[in-house]
């Protein structure tokens, strides 16, 4: 490629800009589409993980498998546990209870080696009034102090409850931001401030960092207080729990973690191994992370295949174009042909021209690909993958290339005699 | 005068077609042209001298019959070769000028010079100086359709004689001309041999022909008669 050829080239594209443009256009759709498409695939893919690494991908969450069962111990669990049931069903299944016989099982380092934290939770449906104003989280949890961290809760300002708060049975509540932005209005600092949940007072001592929404629910319209608190005065006492979430002692061993709870279920409720795996749900979030990845990797591929697909229709517009051009500019092949044009030399220039506009068209689209990257599509901040960009463009160019071959061919062959009679 | 003429054209036939429809536009013509002669080809349409024309252009190779243009015998060369010597050899002159649209005058001039390889800073003052020649020094930018046809046809003059070729070769370079531009292209063409270079016009008009040395008459694909009506000033 001489710079002869890519001026020639460019003159001939200036000579019609319009068409260079529309053509031109076609191809920057094309790049544009798949940079952005991926890139929302991509930013969906990143958010689910960060969602669920967001939880702990060391986490462990146990309900009960039974029907009618509990409401789940966290938000994951629950906008999950759908998809985590379903491949379970088929088999005979006891409806159990877990107990807090199953949480002191669970956290004997004889039984579970592999387990660092456990966690019971109970969920209640409280309705919190401050001053005249009503709010009911979507998720009031009572757990233990180990919560926070099994979790990865960070409190913004005060601070989560502590172990002697519910050994002491303290009505004391950590709240999200949601919560406190409902009940108290912007302004009001809520720590030792007294929240009526149902009858009961609760004061608060934290307020949880924002998490935001996971796309399900809003994470910060929630509610944690100390279990025996809540069991006293919501949901009752009883030796039952809601659901137990167990913290692995690193999130390579959660598949082993995972077999351990289920053994330890099993022996606790006298269940066969496979009654013990249907009757509970074990939410494994590190399993959850790789499926979700999976299947957000073929969303991506998909979104890409479907923008891949206008590329090549950008391809076929190029090739459209440049047989016209070759048609319209015959006369020319044959005076450059006269005046010593070589085969080689009118093939370069039309497969030059060709490629110009697709690597032109290539570097708007990718200019506009990464500017419609910025902006939030369908709920979900798009994330540039940067081989999307480099294969966006390299395919780009390709496609210049293989779709000028033939129209380029075309001209390089005609004979000058009849390029030159051609009206 | 020992030199080798720079066209010497053998027996050389080109037949279309086959079989029944077989059309002889040439049927075995002979012809020598000397160096810095100027030579007007004539004929009524349907006589061979467009063909003759391309061949003597190396647009197009005899059916039969040799061709050497400046001692080299174009029938034994490729399509690559040919656009090699068109580009060293000739300089074509066409009756629609044959320009490329939308190209300043300097770019069109430069065309040929851009195929021979030659690097920009000296493509640049050949071309300038080609134009100079025409009288065309202060057009260089212009587009062909900011020219009139006589100063087209001129810019055609330049590009043809920028390469510095053995024979200008000029189709019915008149056809499309007033007669005022009519009499400055061919003035331009007369003083363009005075220089020493050889010219062959084809053309049906007597009037062109006249300003000629030599006239070449084409009948049937056939000489009809070949007339020197100057004789050659010492061939440089």
């Amino acid at each position: 490629m001489t710079p002869d050829n890519v001026r020639i080239a460019l003159q001939g594209l200036l000579a019609n800009r319009m068409r260079t443009a529309l053509t031109m256009l076609g191809i920057l759709i094309g790049v544009g589409a798949v940079i952005v498409l991926v890139a929302v695939g991509n930013g969906s893919s990143a958010a689910v993980r960060k969602q669920i690494e967001g939880l702990g991908t060391n986490t462990l969450t146990v309900q009960s498998g039974g029907f009618g069962g509990f409401g789940g111990g966290g938000g994951g669990a629950r906008a999950f546990g759908g998809g985590g049931g379903g491949q379970r069903n088929g088999t005979t299944s006891r409806s159990v209870t877990l107990t807090t016989t199953d949480v002191t099982n669970l956290q004997k380092v004889s039984l579970a080696p592999d387990i660092k934290e456990v966690a019971p939770t109970v969920n209640a449906s409280a309705t919190g009034t401050y001053d005249g104003t009503t709010h009911a989280p979507q998720q009031f949890t009572g757990t233990t102090a180990n919560y926070a961290e099994i979790r990865n809760l960070t409190v913004d300002s005060g601070r989560f409850f502590s172990a002697d708060d519910v050994t002491q049975h303290r009505k004391v509540v950590v709240l999200g931001t949601t919560v406190v932005t409902d009940l108290f209005g912007a302004g009001v600092n809520p720590i030792d401030k007294i929240v009526r949940f149902g009858s009961v007072r609760f004061r608060v001592v934290g307020v949880l960092k924002s998490r935001g929404t996971n796309g399900f629910q809003d994470q910060d319209d929630v509610a944690f207080a100390p279990i025996s608190a809540v069991q006293d005065s919501l949901t009752g006492v009883s030796a039952t729990v809601g659901g137990i979430t167990i913290e692995a002692k690193s999130s390579k061993v959660t598949d082993a973690a995972e077999a351990e709870v289920l053994a330890v279920l099993g022996s606790d409720h006298k269940l066969t191994s496979t009654q013990a795996s249907t009757s509970f749900r074990v939410l494994n979030q590190a399993s959850l992370l790789q499926t979700s990845q999976a299947s957000n990797r073929v969303f991506t591929v998909l979104l890409g295949a479907v923008a891949a697909i206008s590329l090549l229709v950008g391809g076929i517009g190029v090739m459209n174009i440049m047989l016209v051009t070759v048609t319209e500019r015959t006369r020319e092949i044959g005076i450059r042909k006269a005046v010593g044009a070589k085969e080689g030399d009118i093939l370069g220039q039309f497969l030059v021209e060709a490629v110009l506009l697709t690597v032109l068209g290539g570097i708007f689209g990718v200019g506009g690909g990464l500017l419609g990257s910025r902006f939030r599509i369908v709920g979900v901040q798009p994330v540039v993958a940067p081989y999307s960009v480099a294969l966006a463009f390299g395919v780009a160019v390709l496609v210049g290339l293989f779709f000028g071959i033939y129209p380029a061919n075309r001209a390089a062959s005609l004979r000058p005699i009849d390029a030159l009679r051609y009206e | 005068m020992t030199q080798l003429p720079v066209i010497v054209v053998h027996r050389v036939t080109k037949t279309y077609g086959e079989g029944d429809t077989v059309v002889h536009a040439l049927a075995g013509v002979s012809l020598a042209i000397q160096r810095g002669d100027f030579v007007a080809i004539m004929g009524a349409s349907g006589s061979g001298k467009s063909t003759l024309m391309n061949i003597l252009g190396c647009l197009d190779l005899p059916s039969t019959g040799r061709y050497l243009l400046d001692g080299v015998d174009v029938q034994a060369l490729d399509d690559e070769q040919l656009a090699e010597v068109r580009n060293r050899k000739i300089g074509f002159i066409f009756q629609s000028f044959n320009l490329i649209p939308r190209t300043t005058a300097l770019a069109n001039v430069e065309l040929p010079l851009v195929y021979a390889g030659i690097k920009k800073a000296e493509r640049r003052r050949r071309a300038l100086e080609a134009l100079d020649a025409v009288g065309l020094g202060s057009r260089v930018s212009h587009t062909p359709a900011q020219l009139s046809g006589g100063q087209q046809q001129r810019v055609a003059v330049a590009r043809a004689i920028a390469t510095d070729p053995a024979m200008i070769l000029a189709d019915e370079p008149t056809g499309n001309l007033d007669s005022q531009a009519t009499v400055e292209v061919l003035d331009l063409f007369a003083e363009l041999n005075r220089q020493g270079r050889t010219v062959v016009i084809i053309t049906h008009e007597p009037d062109v022909a006249a300003r000629t040395n030599r006239v070449v008459r084409l009948r049937d694909g056939k000489i009809l008669e070949d007339v020197r009506q100057r004789e050659l000033e010492g061939a440089r």
